[in-house]
């Protein structure tokens, strides 16, 4: 087998076992790797009881996979799942760096990791010498430090294990801040300070299984290739074509924050009560001249650089580190929360990056505390003492800080707004449901629907087996396209979609052929595998459970209040339409082989070979 | 060494400033030496042991060659032409003085065969160098050797350099994360 180095790790926490396993050459043939995998290996181990397992039980499964396109295709990234706190399905949830590469070129592709650790602990993977190490000294710790650590400590290790060798480069980390350490279902997986693996809430399950961080260094090549040459020369290929984007190299996403605004309409503002602004003073070159310290970073093999980073030297935030901010969080912990200023949104996205939280979940969770006390529904008591008016970047950080440790309003606001909203509907007595931006539980991306200028759509979040997704969405399949399965591809393939605007379809593919020699795969994969994965993923996320569950077409929905027209801007009075919205739908479910009620229909799930989902679906009274 | 030679010699300069992380010379450089890509394999290796702070590492050529006086085995020498350092796969018996005796700690051992790694400058045309300016990086560039450039003070470990960069991009704050 070509482009996969072959083993899998196995480690049950609980008893410390740690084996060696393998999948065969058909089962990675049809699920690729990252999320297609995941979606295999979740549903083999837990579909049978999916409804009962509690997303922060030790029984849940966190893999962590690469895919036979990791540090081949331009993008090192590398995807973590297993069943998720946020939408109670799985989400495939990537995340950039070198941790991947240093995974594969360690002989393996990937980690399965069950149970939960007696103490606060560490997996290290040292080429073949793999271990749990004690992490108590680095519990309660904030991200920066916490690398800091591990990356020292990391480095004795290699120097001890392999004395010989010299300097060796640092082990790739993956790591949990405060947010995941308390379990918090707004908490990514945290790489290099400022990457996460926000959707799906994965820092969380970390947290649950007492798990800090994974360390991983290989000292081996990438897994060996079908056609180096060809590999080579497709590589060359792709980065032309990247290089050739000067926008996005010189800006990354950091345009969006007044674009998306200003141009499409499409931003959070003050909790998605408006989507437009023209504030000049959120624009790039702000965020550039000012702040940008270093304005090209890259991952692993990555042309584009989309990221940059931003550190005030003066004023009160000066010490603040992080990237961009990205677009995502020039957004969520900008306009979102009535915030104008560069600096201001540097300082609150650091801070998120340190606590470990999702600057989009914690974002949102932000924004629907803000508007609760713009409409007096909750006053500075019910904050804590906190004074949370728009725009004032000091008091969210404050709220942002007690998310990271549930304390007070924090605690329920860790939830993520959905629950938040359930649970503060109880204590008020009145409906939140207008407030609360989510889809079946997880905040959407900062990409709205209403203006119909961005490149989302009214089924995007509504039909998106991954939710509030912003980088895999729902889509109805046209004749030779279907953007939804290669967005499925890219998070299997496992590497950086931000890549794929500028390298197209038949280039990946290309790629997939010299790495794995499998010459038949895109006609596998539009026909029978993409869509047996997005079914597997369908079937768990209405399983959900066990603290709430999605009906199929009536959860099916948009957040209400997109259903409102948007109040200013060049597209005002927009809104979504429910009549073309429903006609939108069914078409959808049709394409995807589902009935009229969002069902998987039965002749689907048996083309496809997925008997034991209908009979479990069957069992749980869902078809 | 003839001084025809030394006056065509070239240079990889280096500017950490500018470096990415695309880690694209390290991909380059073990695609043309070993045929796969290989980060620890590679000639060129770029260490991260701060955030931002990416440090491409790699042989400078010193005017003394210390890692060629240590060698016990007469596994290294100095060619000619372009003034890379080479190794004698045959000769050398990876036992690390050369590691030792380098003030960047630049040469490591193959992974796999019993050999040391040192930038050969790919015969005059270095591939990391081609990669880089591919993407306009500038991180690392072909110059000419001048006589009035001390180039062992180029050759440091990446920890210094790491202090230094960090210091410089991200102030105090940064200083606290080395």
């Amino acid at each position: 087998m070509r482009g996969y180095a072959g083993k899998f790790l196995d480690i049950d926490l609980t008893n410390e076992k740690m084996t060696e396993i393998r999948f065969d050459e058909s089962t990675l043939r049809s699920y690729i790797g990252g999320r297609g995998l995941a979606a295999r290996i979740l549903w083999d181990r837990l579909g049978e009881r999916w409804e009962n397992v509690d997303p922060f039980a030790p029984e849940n499964v966190l893999t962590i996979l690469t895919g036979p396109l990791t540090g081949f295709f331009p993008g090192g990234r590398v995807c973590v799942s297993g069943k998720s706190p946020q939408s109670n399905g799985m989400v495939g949830s990537t995340v950039g760096g070198e941790f991947g590469i240093d995974l594969r070129c360690a002989g393996y592709d990937g980690i399965i990791i069950t149970g939960r650790a007696s103490r606060p602990s560490c997996i290290a993977i040292y080429e073949n010498q793999v271990s749990i190490k004690v992490a108590s000294h680095i519990w309660g710790k904030t991200g920066k430090h916490t690398l800091k650590i591990l990356t020292e400590e990391g480095r004795r290790d290699l120097k001890a294990n392999f004395p010989e060798y010299g300097e060796l480069k640092e082990p790739s980390a993956l790591y949990i801040g405060p947010a995941g350490e308390n379990q918090t279902r707004v908490a990514a997986v945290m790489a290099k300070w400022t990457h996460g693996a926000g959707y799906g809430g994965y820092g969380g399950v970390m947290g649950s299984k007492n798990l800090k961080a994974v360390l991983a260094k290989g000292l081996g090549p990438l897994p060996e290739v079908k056609d180096i040459e060809r590999l080579s020369e497709l590589i060359k290929k792709a980065d032309k074509e990247c290089y050739k984007s000067h926008s996005f190299r010189r800006w990354g996403t950091g345009g969006g924050g007044y674009q998306f605004a200003a141009k499409t309409s499409s931003e959070p503002v003050r909790n998605w009560q408006d989507e437009w602004h023209d504030e000049r003073s959120y624009a790039v070159d702000k965020f550039e001249q000012r702040l940008w310290v270093k304005r090209y970073w890259a991952d692993y093999g990555c042309p584009t650089s989309c990221l940059k980073i931003a550190a005030p030297k003066t004023g009160e935030f000066k010490g603040a580190i992080t990237d961009n901010p990205d677009y995502e969080l020039q957004a969520f912990l900008g306009p979102n929360l009535g915030i104008f200023k560069p600096e201001d949104d540097v300082y609150l996205a650091s801070l998120i990056d340190d606590l470990g939280l999702c600057g989009i979940q914690s974002g949102n969770a932000l924004g629907f505390i803000g508007e609760l006390y713009q409409r007096k529904i909750l006053n500075q008591e019910d904050l804590d003492g906190i004074q949370l008016e728009w725009g004032n970047t000091k008091a969210f950080a404050e709220i942002a800080k007690k998310i990271a440790k549930r304390e007070g309003i924090g605690n329920i606001l860790a939830e993520g707004s959905y629950r938040a909203s359930l649970e503060l509907e109880k204590r008020k007595g009145m409906s939140l449901d207008n407030y609360a931006i989510h889809e079946k539980g997880m905040a959407i991306g900062a990409h709205g629907i209403r203006s119909g200028r961005d490149f989302t759509s009214d089924i995007s979040y509504a039909c998106n087996v991954q939710a509030g997704d912003h980088t895999s969405l729902a889509s109805t399949p046209k004749e030779d396209e279907n953007p939804e399965l290669d967005d499925v591809l890219n998070d299997s393939g496992v590497y950086c979609n931000f890549n794929t605007f500028s390298v197209g379809t038949d280039l990946i593919w290309e790629f997939f052929e010299a790495v794995t020699g499998w010459e038949t795969l895109r006609q596998e994969w539009y026909k029978t595998n993409g869509l047996r994965i997005l079914q597997l993923q369908r079937a768990m996320l209405l399983l959900g459970g066990p603290d709430l569950k999605w009906k199929a077409n009536t959860d099916d929905k948009n957040p209400k209040r997109f259903y409102d027209p948007l109040p200013s801007g060049p597209y005002k009075g927009r809104a979504v339409k429910k009549p073309s919205f429903e006609e939108s739908k069914q078409e959808y479910y049709e394409a995807v082989g589902w009935d009229k009620n969002g069902l998987p229909k039965i002749e689907t799930l048996g083309a496809l070979g997925l008997h034991d989902v209908e009979v479990k679906l069957r069992k749980a009274q869902i078809i | 060494m003839t001084s025809m030679g030394s006056r065509k010699r070239i240079w990889i300069a280096r500017d950490y400033l500018k470096c990415s992380g695309c880690r694209k010379c390290e991909i380059a450089c073990s695609l043309y030496h070993e045929k796969r890509i290989w980060p620890e394999a590679s000639r060129v290796r770029v260490f991260m042991l701060v955030p931002g702070a990416e440090v491409p590492h790699l042989c400078v050529q010193c005017e003394d060659y210390p890692c060629v006086k240590s060698c016990t085995t007469g596994a290294l020498s100095v060619n000619s032409r372009t003034g890379a350092v080479l190794v004698d796969e045959e000769k050398c018996i990876a036992c690390g003085a050369c590691i030792d005796a380098c003030p960047g700690r630049v040469p490591h051992l193959h992974p796999i065969k019993k050999t040391v790694l040192i930038c050969d400058l790919c015969s005059g045309k270095p591939e990391c160098v081609k990669v880089c300016q591919e993407g306009n990086w500038d991180a690392l560039q072909k110059i000419t050797r001048s006589s009035w450039q001390i180039y062992k003070v180029h050759a440091r470990k990446p920890e210094e350099i790491t202090r230094e960069l960090v210091s410089n991009l991200y102030g105090e704050a940064g200083e606290e994360f080395v």
